[in-house]
């Protein structure tokens, strides 16, 4: 603001115009982006029959915590906060460990197979099996209706390991030498001297995989949907969708139920519930996953 | 040189090779490990392709089921079903593809154009919101927003737009211009954070130059900030190129019901429907293989694509 006064004199028509409709834009992206959010989280709180009448945009109307009793209190919720909760803690974790190893391996820059190993691993991200193989090999694996499904096949990831790769390329080799010249092994040296080098890094790749876990619903439909004790936070949203879409036609026969809480109540209830830790979050790791994907897109 | 003749492993002396081996064994034992790996969950599915040429039954196995050739191939070309979800896959991915850079693109140019930098950071944060959100929570908010009493409709109907409310997903000509707005809504801000590190990237001396020159806002995005940021434009293009075909599954399965199946179903969901529903599984191999297939002539071409044109390659 301090240099308004030099800039107004040179700001011609046009660059008004312009600065006019940037801020229109950018207000109307605003809005669009957030309204959804701001309106489920109004509807959530507010009392499900009522709800039915519409009318509700950023503030509820008839104030309730009901559908959140109603969310807390159902045991497939509760089950699916639960798995969601530890597959995104284990798989990260896993997938973290996993990826920082390979990304050290295929980074030193002496090792004898590190290009032969960051090609095999590259090249998985354009080849894939596909659904139907990679469904059998699970089952013959016996990791259909099981926990580890969820955490052990996705462990590797290519485009995070590059991502790792990169940063590590850029850490000086006078680190490796001299603690190699001091005896340490390489497993020393990934641990105690690269990894803490290479913190931000990890937590730009945390938060992807963290994120991924989290959203998952289909391999729960694919692999584990005959366990109930399995099932996930995404996934019971979903088939609460589905029970939402179905049921839209019958509203009426809603209206006249004597329950205060109705399907688009709980789901707008369970949706503020699944997005929460994310929203809470994702602000406080912006430098982490931009530089992250600044270095992904550079891939050497 | 004399050594030439001697035995040499990729491209060293035999025993300076054993030396290093030596030297390197922990290395070496993590990469058996990753490859092996790799070659479980990463490779061995490929073997799976074969039972796209067979009459495959599980109780047989790939090793006894019958060969049947392309006999699946076959069918599934002349089944106008696979034709037309792939006419869906490749049109929703090119309209998501070009909808979603040039949104990003805009807002990237834009957002690097607001003066003061805590609206600038608001904005960005804000941005980034729905990408960290779930297909199953973006398609539930879609439902509410298009619903006939939700906010779409209400806006229509205010401004007479519409005398009365349009059931958005019972009509096929809305489900594409519907998924590339969801894609847009969702990623924009998220993609624009590759650009907007283009753009920083600019030397600022070039938007001086052109200060001096009489440019203006205008002037400066077309002739400093757009040329500025091509080659990033042309490498996430081409690298997005090769995943069209991926990009179509959770959210049109999510979204899509009997009235607009003809335009929503997709390779994934019929290899789904066709391979897990049905126990086709030889079916839907071959449904996959093919999308593959594509899938990778694609990469290859606009890998082709940016050597030619002295951009950087992908591999």
């Amino acid at each position: 603001m301090s240099n308004t006064v030099n800039k107004k004199r040179k700001m011609s028509k046009a660059d008004i115009a312009f600065y006019t409709f940037n801020s229109i834009f950018m207000t109307v992206f605003v809005i669009v982006t957030l309204y959804p959010v701001l309106n489920t989280l109004a509807i959530s709180f507010n009392d499900g029959l009522d709800a039915l009448r519409g009318g509700i945009y950023l503030l509820p109307r008839k104030f309730s915590v009901k559908n959140y009793i109603t969310v807390f209190k159902k045991d497939d919720l509760l089950v699916g906060a639960y798995i969601s909760v530890a597959r995104t803690v284990v798989g990260t974790a896993l997938s973290l460990i996993a990826c920082a190893i390979l990304a050290f391996i295929v980074s030193r820059k002496n090792f004898l197979f590190a290009k032969h190993l960051s090609l095999f691993w590259v090249v998985t991200m354009y080849v894939n099996g596909g659904m139907i193989p990679v469904f059998l090999l699970y089952k013959g694996l016996h990791l259909t209706n099981s926990f580890w499904v969820y955490v052990i096949p996705g462990m590797v990831s290519a485009f995070n390991m590059l991502v790792i790769r990169t940063y590590m390329n850029g850490i000086p080799n006078s680190f490796e030498e001299s603690a190699q010249l001091d005896g340490a092994g390489y497993t020393t040296i990934f641990l105690n001297i690269i990894s803490p080098l290479c913190k931000p890094v990890y937590a730009t790749v945390a938060l992807f995989v963290a994120v991924y876990q989290w959203n998952s619903w289909f391999d729960v439909m694919l692999y584990n949907r005959m366990s109930d004790k399995l099932t996930t936070l995404q996934y019971e949203l979903m088939k609460l969708l589905a029970s939402v879409t179905s049921q839209s036609t019958s509203a009426q026969s809603m209206k006249n139920s004597t329950s205060s809480i109705t399907p688009t109540s709980i789901r707008a209830a369970a949706s503020i519930v699944t997005m929460l830790p994310i929203i809470c979050i994702y602000p406080f790791l912006q430098q982490y996953f931009v530089s992250g994907l600044t270095l992904g897109g550079v891939k050497e | 040189m004399a050594q030439q003749n001697k035995k040499t492993l990729l491209g060293m002396p035999k025993d300076e090779f054993i030396k290093q081996v030596k030297r390197q064994w922990v290395l070496i034992v993590w990469s058996l490990f990753f490859f092996a790996y790799g070659i479980l969950f990463c490779y061995a599915p490929l073997i799976g392709w074969l039972m796209g040429f067979q009459q495959y039954k599980p109780k047989d196995g790939i090793l006894h089921s019958k060969w049947i050739g392309l006999a699946k191939f076959q069918a599934l070309f002349s089944d106008a079903t696979y034709i037309r979800v792939i006419r869906n896959t490749l049109a929703m991915g090119v309209i998501n593809l070009v909808a979603t850079t040039i949104m990003a693109i805009l807002f990237a140019i834009l957002l690097n154009e607001i003066k003061g930098m805590r609206k600038k950071k608001v904005v960005q944060t804000i941005s980034y919101l729905p990408h960290f959100l779930s297909w199953i929570i973006v398609t539930g908010i879609l439902h509410d927003a298009l619903s006939g009493a939700g906010i779409v409709n209400e806006l229509l109907t205010k401004f007479h737009l519409v005398s009365q409310p349009i059931n958005f997903f019972a009509h096929e000509k809305y489900f594409w211009p519907i998924v590339a707005f969801a894609n847009v809504w969702k990623e924009t801000g998220w993609n624009a954070i590759i650009y907007l590190a283009a753009i920083t990237a600019i030397d600022p001396a070039l938007y001086e130059a052109a200060a001096i020159d009489g440019a203006g806002r205008w002037d400066k995005i077309r002739y400093v900030t757009i040329p500025g940021i091509k080659s990033t434009i042309i490498i996430l293009l081409i690298m997005n190129v090769g995943n069209v075909l991926n990009a179509g599954f959770e959210i049109q399965y999510l979204l899509g019901n009997g009235l607009v199946q003809k335009v929503s179903q997709t390779i994934d969901i019929y290899v789904l429907k066709w391979g897990i529903s049905q126990m086709d599984y030889s079916l839907g191999t071959a449904a996959g293989i093919f999308k593959s297939a594509v899938s990778i002539v694609l990469i290859l071409i606009c890998n082709e694509v940016a050597k030619r044109h002295g951009e950087e390659r992908l591999f």
